[in-house]
């Protein structure tokens, strides 16, 4: 059936084609489900559990607004990407949303036509060594030997801070996480770099985490979020506001336990209630549901419920809140308002 | 008796289109043309509609602007400021490199075996069965990357040859044979090499005249003069003595462990290696059954008369079978050196920086610029396959039989 | 006569001496060993050094297959039990078997599809490739491209049902045509069957449950099962287009001739994984917006491409190898160019091709293990993704390629040995 439809859209739609593809809105309600880009397997950001269901921050994202838009957080696909498929994937339409811990640059925003809703977590590039070559600062790496993920932000950041400390390097270049742990493992590489946050999870997944430290050195800002096509600003809209409505459950108190609850009667709290539907037409505005947020929300928790639950200290991959705390506890998440 | 006339003119009907032989060609063609225009224009309409609605242009201008990445193995000047163009011509260079060594290498293995095969021996015509037929049906990329496994988890690293309980060690002191690759000794050229240099390569050309002097003796006078030790001699000797001469100009650079790595000497990455040897050993299974088949091809009646003639085997061999032999196999031996370059592609799956792994895998992922980039990506194999199947196809007019 | 001997000579033997034994280095193993061994120094030290080789392969492999130990769930637990032994960790294959043969994401209850369809496989092909087969299997092998898809794939068997009956249709629509000519059978029958394809799509949609199993999408298609996949489907799909293209080209019409060397040449001259970079980054572009046309679909059409103009070479060099006579024979019988094609020049030249077909159909096969470097997951991909990653069995390269090598290994060379069986069968017809 699906192929046939295949057929019949095909013809159908080479005629009225230019037309087509401005509202993902109607394509993804039409569909049912929400086609959503995530990387090959990073733990903790994505990657497939024992069950084969996909679980990690950047899933948590998809779900939330799979949630918001089709009221079901588990109404999603997951395609894996990797680092050269992924814009391609975007801007021909398979996926409908890109949430693969991608770097938000000039030039992918303006030139490659994408457009980031926002950071859904602020990285920067750092780098892994076994703790018995007692390198202590990433400038004592001269004629190491790197183990880089291509077509990431990373090998261009790299190649920038070697010729600006003047120290030479030999690149490994590495398609996916998963090709780079034995290289590195094994000795091929001398270091491992790539975001800090994903040297955190691939570590947690070595055998023996303590013999590997990460370098103190940040040599780079990497604010990761998700992204859309450029323009279809409505679809750019709802996945603006549902990863600020995680982030504003946050700071507003709101989590998976009481939100049920905090929406069924409007509350005293008007942005609550505005953020959850109780008050005022926000979810309207947007072509959702009025409790658009409140099911985002259910899907996987406020923003620091899904920190923690993927990726927080409690976890393996052990990450610390710092730079993705609210901007009230010393971070930079600050959401506009909901008004 | 009717009499048979052509069809009246003037009496064209629209039938004749399909069922008239001599206009039915020109129908189908002209159908087949606008079919093909149709799928053209049907695809790149598709494409312009799909481009419009992400914002997207198709442009080549990224190639004039810098690459900003860094590329291991250069063999032209290349840093991470040199453009685009640039670094898909290192990568084209490290193509033409690891296809030019797995020819070589591959010939040398394949014509060994297909020989072997051959031989009187039964033992050994079964192990090289066995390893043709291994190598043969098994993909070349499980061969890569078996290689590459061998590189990564069993030789040793150079962190194993630190410290003072290093566990392994240099051969003859010279040689490094560790999992980031091959260290050897390389020459450096001192002040007075360029007189040794030119030596040897007069004694080369002194070598071929040689040869040609004493084939004509041959021919024109019956005489047969040994070639085999004046021809080692002449390679070695003047260039020994000029060497010694001229003061030892040409010294060995040799590597030494210096920090994270191996420093000096010439340095064969473990990547260049893995693909130059599985294509090698994988190819040569193929060459191996073409040189098979071309000596089968070769009459029994050809040995039989060279060895009537008193001819030795080595000889036979040499004389009389091989340059017969040689005509059948140039052919599947073009198409194999095409296939070994054609798969010099899967040079990213172990990271090898080739022409797919720099405009095709760096350049493509850093610029966004799918269409462009694979679209020269193409163009450039493309090229690269003509030309190497136009200039063997010049040497298999040159050695073919020529008939009168 | 017999007198003067017996004058002359005290001892004339008048019966035959009993046959006596060759003399031991003239007879039996010794001299076969002489004869293939030890023929000469050079031989004999060849064989030395062989036998050599060989002792010492057995002696290093052996104690790593028979100390194998097949029954931990993690590398560290193997290690230990081994207790520094040498030997084998096969505990990989068989606690990651099913990854390695269907992916990590096939539903697990649903394996014994995809068995089934390679079982029946079995059974449709048996016709094709084993003339003495029960010719009335064929019908069974026309059935199964449709029956396999709805195994593996999952959801109505109205889907496939309907294009079946679409093709049927179009067959008798062919059928019914063809008196007129050729080509009006062959336009009248694809569009019957578009037709019936096109309205009967509206039944499956309207049915969606009825006789529906789990619907599968193909990106959860992995492991050694997407091989077998990728390269039935695609070898079975370039044969047509192969023949096709091997006609356009021998064709006398210029405009068709050029267009098929064009594609042929340009998809020779340039690696497969180009053409896979195409599936995966570009072809989505010139699909018309909107429309999803999931990956294993894309890499399917551009390896069919591939395979197609390599067979459309072999059948060019079938129908060059046919001598000219058959060709005349054929228009001084007046039949027109596709009955001559059909009847007398195809069956004939597909006859000499098919040697070569199976070769590039090997290769093909060999071949579909580059879709691990466009990130997909079969065999190879699985092997060098989620298990080599995997925390668990981290550094087992052995026991997995071996099993990889093992496994192509064992369908490429039954493959090709069938193949110089089947040489054989048609040599013998031919003489």
């Amino acid at each position: 059936m699906k192929k046939l439809a295949i057929l019949g859209a095909m013809t159908a739609a080479g005629l009225s084609a230019g037309v087509a593809s401005a509202a993902t809105l109607d394509d993804v309600k039409a569909r049912g489900k929400l086609n959503c880009g995530v990387t090959t397997g990073l733990v903790g950001f994505a990657a497939p559990n024992a069950n084969g269901e996909w679980e990690g921050f950047d899933v948590g994202v998809c779900r939330a607004v799979a949630a918001a838009v089709l009221g079901d957080p588990t109404a999603v696909e997951f395609v894996p990407t990797t680092g050269k498929t992924r814009f391609t994937a975007l801007a021909s339409g398979e996926i409908d949303l890109l949430a693969r811990n991608t770097t938000w640059t000039f030039s992918r925003d303006v030139d490659l036509g994408f457009e980031f809703v926002g950071i859904n977590y602020y990285d920067g590039q750092g780098f892994m060594v076994p703790k018995d070559l007692g390198v202590s600062s990433a400038k004592e790496l001269d004629g190491a030997t790197v183990c880089i993920q291509t077509g990431t932000t990373t090998e261009l950041n790299l190649a920038d801070f070697f010729r600006a400390n003047n120290i030479s390097y030999e690149p490994v270049p590495i398609e996916t996480n998963a090709e780079a742990q034995p290289l590195y493992l094994e000795g091929a590489c001398d270091v491992y770099t790539t975001d800090a946050s994903g040297l955190a999870a691939t570590r947690a997944a070595f055998e023996n985490p303590g013999d590997h430290v990460i370098l103190p050195e940040i040599i780079s800002k990497e604010p990761l979020g998700p992204l859309v096509r450029h323009g279809d600003n409505q679809w750019g809209d709802i996945a603006r506001w549902t990863l600020n409505a995680l982030i504003a459950a946050e700071e507003l108190g709101v989590t998976s336990a009481n939100v049920a609850e905090l929406a069924a009667a409007p509350g005293n709290n008007p942005e609550i209630n505005r953020l959850l539907g109780t008050e005022g037409t926000l979810g309207a505005m947007l072509g959702l549901e009025n409790d658009w947020a409140v099911k985002a929300i259910m899907a996987g928790g406020n923003y620091g419920e899904l920190f923690e639950k993927n990726i927080g200290e409690n976890t393996p991959i052990g990450l610390a809140r710092g730079l993705n705390a609210l901007w009230t506890e010393g971070g930079l998440l600050y959401t506009p308002p909901f008004r | 008796m009717s009499t048979i006339s052509d069809p009246p003119a003037g009496s064209f009907q629209l039938s004749m289109l399909i069922n008239d032989t001599r206009y039915r060609s020109y129908t189908f063609q002209f159908v087949a043309l606008i079919l093909l225009i149709m799928a053209f224009a049907y695809l790149g309409h598709n494409l312009l509609a799909n481009l419009r609605a992400a914002g997207l242009n198709i442009s080549y201008n990224f190639l004039g602007e810098p690459a900003g990445y860094d590329i291991n193995q250069t063999l032209i000047p290349y840093t991470s400021q040199s453009t685009h163009w640039q670094a898909s011509m290192v990568g084209v260079l490290n193509t033409l490199l690891v296809a030019f060594l797995g020819c070589i290498m591959a010939t040398i293995i394949g014509v060994f075996v297909g020989v072997m095969r051959l031989s009187d021996n039964w033992l050994v015509r079964q192990l090289m069965s066995i390893y043709v037929e291994i190598f043969r049906n098994v993909p070349v990329l499980i061969w890569i990357l078996i290689i590459m496994a061998i590189f990564i988890a069993v030789l040793p690293q150079p962190r194993d040859f630190r410290g003072d309980d290093a566990t392994a060690s240099m051969v003859l002191g010279m040689f490094a044979f560790t999992g980031r690759g091959f260290y050897t000794p390389a020459p450096v050229f001192g002040p007075g090499s360029s007189v040794v240099i030119a030596t040897f390569l007069a004694s080369l050309v002194g070598i071929f005249a040689f040869k040609r002097y004493a084939k004509k003796a041959l021919y024109d006078r019956g005489q047969l003069i040994p070639t085999l030790w004046p021809s080692i001699a002449i390679f070695f000797i003047p260039t020994i003595l000029v060497f010694f001469i001229m003061g030892r100009p040409i010294t060995l650079d040799y590597p030494a462990l210096q920090g994270f790595n191996f420093q000096g000497g010439i340095f064969m990455r473990n990547s260049l290696i893995a693909l130059w040897f599985a294509l090698s050993i994988y190819t040569a299974a193929f060459i191996a059954e073409n040189v098979r088949a071309g000596i089968l091809a070769v009459s029994k009646g050809q040995t039989e008369a060279a060895a009537s003639l008193g001819l030795r085997p080595g000889r036979i061999m040499n004389l009389v079978i091989l340059p017969q032999a040689l005509r059948v196999i140039i052919p599947p031996l073009i198409s194999q050196y095409l296939n070994l370059t054609k798969n010099s592609s899967l040079a990213i799956a172990v990271g090898y920086m080739d022409l797919t792994g720099t405009l095709g895998g760096i350049t493509l992922n850093q610029t966004g610029r799918a269409i462009e980039a694979i679209f020269l990506l193409m163009l450039f194999y493309l090229a690269i396959s003509l030309a190497i199947s136009a200039i063997m196809n010049v040497y298999n007019n040159a050695v073919k039989l020529k008939e009168r | 006569m017999s007198d003067t001997h017996a004058q002359t000579v005290a001892f004339v033997r008048t019966t035959m001496l009993p046959e006596q034994p060759p003399p031991a280095s003239e007879a039996g193993v010794i001299k076969w060993m002489r004869e293939n061994l030890f023929k000469g120094w050079f031989n004999s030290l060849l064989t030395i050094l062989s036998l050599y080789f060989i002792f010492q392969i057995v002696t290093s492999a052996y104690p790593w297959f028979a100390n194998g130990i097949w029954n931990t769930s993690s590398l560290a637990e193997c290690r230990e039990m081994l207790d520094g032994m040498t030997g084998a960790c096969f505990s990989v294959l068989t606690e990651r078997w099913n990854q390695l043969l269907f992916g990590f994401t096939y539903p697990t209850d649903a394996y014994w599809r995809p068995t089934l369809a390679f079982v029946l496989l079995i059974v449709a092909i048996a016709p094709v490739l084993y003339p003495k087969a029960p010719r009335q299997l064929l019908v069974f092998t026309g059935i199964y491209p449709f029956l396999a898809y709805w195994l593996i794939w999952g959801g109505t068997l109205l889907t496939p049902l309907m294009i079946l009956v679409g093709l049927i249709a179009g067959y008798f629509a062919f059928k019914q045509f063809e008196r007129q000519s050729f080509a009006m059978g062959l336009l009248a029958g694809v569009v019957a069957a578009i037709v019936v394809i096109w309205a009967g799509g509206i039944v499956p949609a309207a049915m969606p449950d009825v006789l529906a199993i789990q619907a599968i999408p193909s990106r959860d298609l992995g492991g050694f099962m997407l091989n077998m996949i990728l390269g039935t489907v695609c070898v079975s799909l370039s044969l047509p287009l192969g023949i096709m293209l091997a006609l356009g080209r021998q064709s006398s019409m210029p405009i068709i001739k050029w267009i098929c060397v064009i594609f042929i040449e340009f998809i020779r001259g340039v690696p497969l994984i180009t053409l896979l970079f195409v599936a995966n980054v570009v072809l989505a572009y010139f699909f018309p917006p909107g429309s999803n046309i999931d990956l294993v679909l894309r890499v399917i059409i551009m390896i069919t491409m591939f395979s197609a103009a390599y067979i459309a070479e072999v059948i060019r060099g079938g129908l060059a190898a046919l001598p000219r006579g058959q060709y005349e024979a054929a228009d001084s019988l007046g039949l027109d160019y596709a009955q001559s094609m059909r009847l007398i020049i195809l069956p004939q030249a597909l006859k000499i091709s098919i040697p070569g077909i199976v070769n590039v159909a090997v290769g093909l096969f060999k071949d579909t293990t580059l879709v691990s470097v466009i990130s997909m997951f079969d065999l190879v991909g699985m092997i060098r993704g989620p298990i080599l990653a995997s925390t668990e069995w981290n550094g087992v390269y052995w026991e997995l390629w071996g099993f990889a090598v093992f496994v192509f290994f064992i369908v490429c060379y039954s493959i090709s040995k069938y193949s110089q069986w089947l040489e054989r069968q048609l040599a013998t017809d031919r003489r």
